[in-house]
Order: structure tokens, then sequence, then C-alpha cells
């Protein structure tokens, strides 16, 4: 079986944004960046998938991005994977969901991926679209949105997160891509040895050009801090006297304090 | 410009979203049809043309079955934009959709601005216009986001539509109902969530007891239930419950865009946390900007002794 898991590494979601000098985009500087939470879930499956299948798998872990993406690739290695795929893209910020789909899908159109996981979303952008178009894009089967996720004799058993608490199961044979949730697994800390094997691991780098021969679908007008409704009132200083004034509040606006 | 609005149904009941879709319709001013895999007795009381095809013959959830119905009625009305709820349905959809059509997709669009799609990024922190380059583009709703005002009343011209593909390599088993609930938010007039900001399991004790001075329920976060904190049945949002207390206090809780649509429909909004540009902050009545631990003992001990 060949599996494969496509990262993308974001910036810590505490963070301070700020729009970029042409105003498309949060500036890069000064952000700490980490790997896509959503995609950590999909590193475990695929991790889980190959111990389940007694370690005969390999797993071949890609992200589309600046050298920074490094980062992300060898903590994906350390927890697991086989071999890291660096799509290098100084500018993947810029490319739409369709154009990353492409590039996925471009790599991955001759290299027989019985399984390929990704994380549902991405962090900063969300759209939710790149893993579903690349199952599109190469005719496989595909689920979203997984909590649960099982594999035998050729078929996952996917359960799917649906709204209000409710799940949905479908089995999905192989050939398939599925897109992780948060709560799929419990995503595993690299041990040292580990980190220390990873540094071995093959590492391949791919320029986007080889597998990029799509335009943007889509394009970004404007990018700007929320607006702020400005009805809010701010509280701030002494513990004692926000309670107190907090408290004043809730008696004067609503019925609950009564 | 016309818009062909895919609607949602689950278990042989119409999801609200349909109607979320009418409403950005409306704000849109599209000339409207709709789509609909389910049955006639389901159909969305609005005017305007309906695709109906049979859920007995085509699946609850048959992805690659619901794309081409969706893509013989958009070969019927010719829509400038064909729109799905940005739900565990229409993501799934939409994707399969827009690729097989070739065309750009925008998703989560939670408001329309000068005109232009407006969407959410990095939990809301910040929001960009997004602008679909072809004559035709696919589009996801966020939940909530859209109300529509209008009288559930009209009655949309039904066609029944088929299609030849006949079968679907994915097989959907069931589906698996909701957790038995430890509590009932959707009944609480108090809710008094945790977020991720409380740091650490043994920190929601605390919250937990802020909620009790209110004479509340605990809510919490999806992170903070992710991470086994406390049970699914506190989860308030898209995945967990929908709310509409008298009072919701938000402890430690940026405001991830599906939280903000489970809980901003709440009479009164506090909320509590270090970061006063969190996007909770766009909903609240009041911002205490505090670190919450600090906060609740105090807030706790003030209210029992009022």
């Amino acid at each position: 079986m060949n599996i494969l898991v496509c990262i993308k590494q974001v910036p810590d979601m505490e963070s301070r944004f700020k729009v970029n000098g042409t105003g498309d985009w949060y500036d890069e500087a000064d952000l700490a960046y980490r790997m896509n939470e959503y995609d950590e879930y999909a590193v475990e499956q695929a991790v889980q998938l190959k111990e389940q299948l007694g370690n005969q798998p390999e797993i071949t872990v890609l992200s589309i991005g600046a050298d920074r993406v490094g980062e992300a690739l060898k903590k994906a290695l350390a927890m697991g994977c086989d071999k890291a795929v660096q799509v290098q893209d100084n500018d993947s910020a810029r490319k739409d969901p369709w154009q990353i789909a492409n590039i996925i899908a471009a790599f991955a159109s001759d290299k027989n991926f019985d399984v390929i996981f990704t994380g549902m979303q991405s962090q900063d952008r969300g759209s939710a679209q790149v893993g579903v178009t690349v199952a599109e894009i190469l005719g496989h089967n595909c689920a979203s949105t997984l909590v649960g996720f099982e594999y035998a004799d050729g078929v996952v058993t996917a359960k799917r997160e649906l709204e209000g608490g409710v799940k949905s199961v479908v089995k999905v044979p192989v050939p398939a891509l599925v897109t992780c949730q948060l709560g799929l697994n419990v995503p595993r800390y690299p041990t040292l040895p580990n980190i220390m094997k990873a540094k071995k691991k093959e590492l391949q780098l791919v320029p986007v050009s080889s597998l990029l021969k799509e335009e943007a679908a889509t394009g970004t007008a404007k990018l700007y801090p929320p607006v702020k409704s400005g009805g809010g009132i701010v509280l701030e200083g002494d513990l004692g006297d926000v309670a107190d004034r907090l408290l004043g509040i809730l008696k004067e606006k609503t019925t609950v304090m009564k | 410009m016309k818009a062909l609005l895919v609607c949602e149904q689950r278990e042989g009941k119409l999801l609200d979203t349909s109607y979320e879709l009418v409403a950005f319709a409306e704000r849109l001013g599209a000339e409207v049809s709709l789509v609909l895999v389910g049955k006639q007795a389901q159909a969305p009381q609005v005017a305007g043309k309906l695709y109906l095809a049979d859920v007995d013959k085509y699946g609850e959830y048959s992805p690659e079955l619901h794309k081409h119905i969706v893509l013989a009625a958009a070969l019927k009305e010719n829509p400038d934009y064909i729109i799905f709820p940005h739900s565990s349905y229409g993501w799934d959809l939409a994707p399969r959709v827009a690729a097989t059509l070739r065309v750009g997709q925008v998703s989560e669009i939670v408001n329309i601005v000068d005109g232009q799609l407006e969407v959410s990024l990095c939990n809301g922190k910040l929001r960009r216009t997004v602008s679909p380059k072809g004559a035709r583009a696919v589009l996801t709703v966020q939940a909530g986001a859209f109300n529509y005002a209008g009288q559930k009343s009209g009655a949309p011209q039904v066609e029944e539509i088929e299609i030849s593909q006949g079968s679907s390599a994915l097989q959907f088993v069931g589906y698996e109902p909701a957790e038995k609930k430890e509590v009932d938010l959707g009944r609480a007039e108090i809710i008094v969530s945790a977020g991720r900001g409380v740091g650490k399991k043994e920190n929601v004790g605390v919250i937990a007891d802020l909620a009790k001075a209110f004479g509340g329920e605990l809510g919490a976060s999806r992170p903070v239930v992710d991470a086994g904190w406390v049970g699914h049945s506190h989860q308030v949002g898209t995945t967990g419950q929908t709310v509409s207390p008298k009072l919701y206090v938000a402890c430690g809780i940026s405001g991830a865009i599906q939280h903000l649509a489970g809980m901003k429909k709440s009479d009164f909004i506090v909320a509590i946390n270090k970061d006063k540009d969190a996007p909770i902050s766009e909903a609240a009545d009041v911002m205490v900007v505090a670190d919450v631990l600090q906060l609740a003992p105090v807030l706790a001990e003030k209210l029992r002794a009022a």
C-alpha cells in the first residue's frame, strides 16, 4: 500500500495579524509557524494505518511552500512518515484552492496512492476545498470531515461529523481520499529518537512550475481586519472594580440578575 | 443574475440553512431557483422553481449522484452562482461541482460588502473579499450569517429531475445520533462557556464554579471538548449546540466563526478575554479585558454575596 499525506504550515492562530503592504494577504514577518492542526490528525491517521498493516505501507508527506515548510515536514517524518516532498513555492499564499489542489493532483497522478489523507481545512484560509477537489481531479472516492477511520480489505469505513453531534457512517473503497476533522485521533508527539531518525529521511524538492498548469479561479480583492460593530462596552482595570461594573451592567440590561 | 440554491434535508426534514441561502440570494439581488434531493413535502416554502430528485432513489448521502443532480439542474437553469450551505453537506459537495465545471469556488461567505463576497480568515481575525474569475462560480454560505426574514409560506413550482448515473462507489451506511446529553444547553437561560484560553483541564472547574454562581450551565468551545476537558454535550457551535440564552458568558474564547454561529443569538453576551481584539469582541455586548482565571473567582464570590 502507498499512502500520501498533504500538510500545510500555518501561522499560530493566537498571533496578531497585520495586513501586508499590498493589502491582499497577512504580513508573514514575525509570525511563528506550525503544522496546520487538522493536518496533524491526518498524519497521525496515516501512521496508525501503516502500523495496522504491519509497517508495510510507505507514507509520503507533501507540503507546498517556502523553505520554512521543511519544519512541518520534519515533524511529520518524526511522527512516522517515511519520506517528504516539498513543492517549492515562495508564493503559495497567492495560489487559490483550485491551484493548490491541481499541484497536489499533478504530483499524485502517476504514483498510485491507495489512500490520501488531508486536513479538513486549513486554519488560516479555511476554504475546506483542497482535499475534495484533489479527489475529484484524480477520480478517487472521497469522504470529508472524518472523526472515525477504519480500514479493512480495501475499504475505508469512515465516520463523518455532521452538525449538532450527528455523525454519518460511509464505506469508501480505495483508492480514496479522506479529509480529517479535529478529534479524529490523538496526534502523537515525536520522540527524540524519532526526531533523530527523521533527519536521515529523504526530502525531495520539486519546483512548483513542474506541477502547476492551472490559472487561479478566484482572486482576493482586499484583506482587512473585521469592522468593529462599536456597540460593545469594554471593561478593564482592577479585578474587583471590573466585577462590580459588570454585575451593575447585567442588573441594568438583563433580566437574569433579578 | 441567476442563482441555483442547493437545499439540504436530513432524515426527512428540510434544514434551515436552505432558507439562509434564500436570504443570501436576496442580498445578492439574484433570481432564484432551487434544487433538493428529498421529497415534495420537504420543499422550501418560497417562490421559484424547485428541481426535486427523489431521495429514495438517489440516497440521503451519495455525493456522486447528488453532484450529477446539481449539475443537471444547473444545465437547465444556467445560473451565475451555484450556492451551497457551508455545512458538512455543502463543503463535501460544492468542490465536486466546482471541479467538474472547472469554475472557481468561494467558501464560507459571511457577508456581502459593496457587492463583494466577504470571507473570514485566521479564525475571524481578518476578513477578505474574494472574486471568482469566470462568469460562473460555486459559493458556500456560512451558517447563521444570513437570516431569512420572509414568510415561509410561498410555494415553489416543482419539476422532478432524474439522472442516468445509477450507482455510487461510496456506500452510505447510516446516521449515528448525537451522544446522550449530560446537559441541555438549548433550554438554559444562562450559559458560562470555557474556551482554550482557560489553559488546562484542571482550570475548567473555575469556569464551572462561575456558571454555578450565576445559576447557569457550563458550555464550552470545540477545542475544550476535543481535548477531553468536558463532554460533547457542553459544546456550543455549529458542530455542537446552537444556543440562545438570556446571558452568555464566553470565558477565554477567541471566537472562531463556528462558535460565533452557535451563540450569537444569545440576548446578552459577555466576553472575558486577555485579548481586547479577539474576534469574540465583535459579538460581545460587554468585553471584559482580563485573565478569566483571575476574574472568575472574584466574580463568583460577588455573585454569591449579592
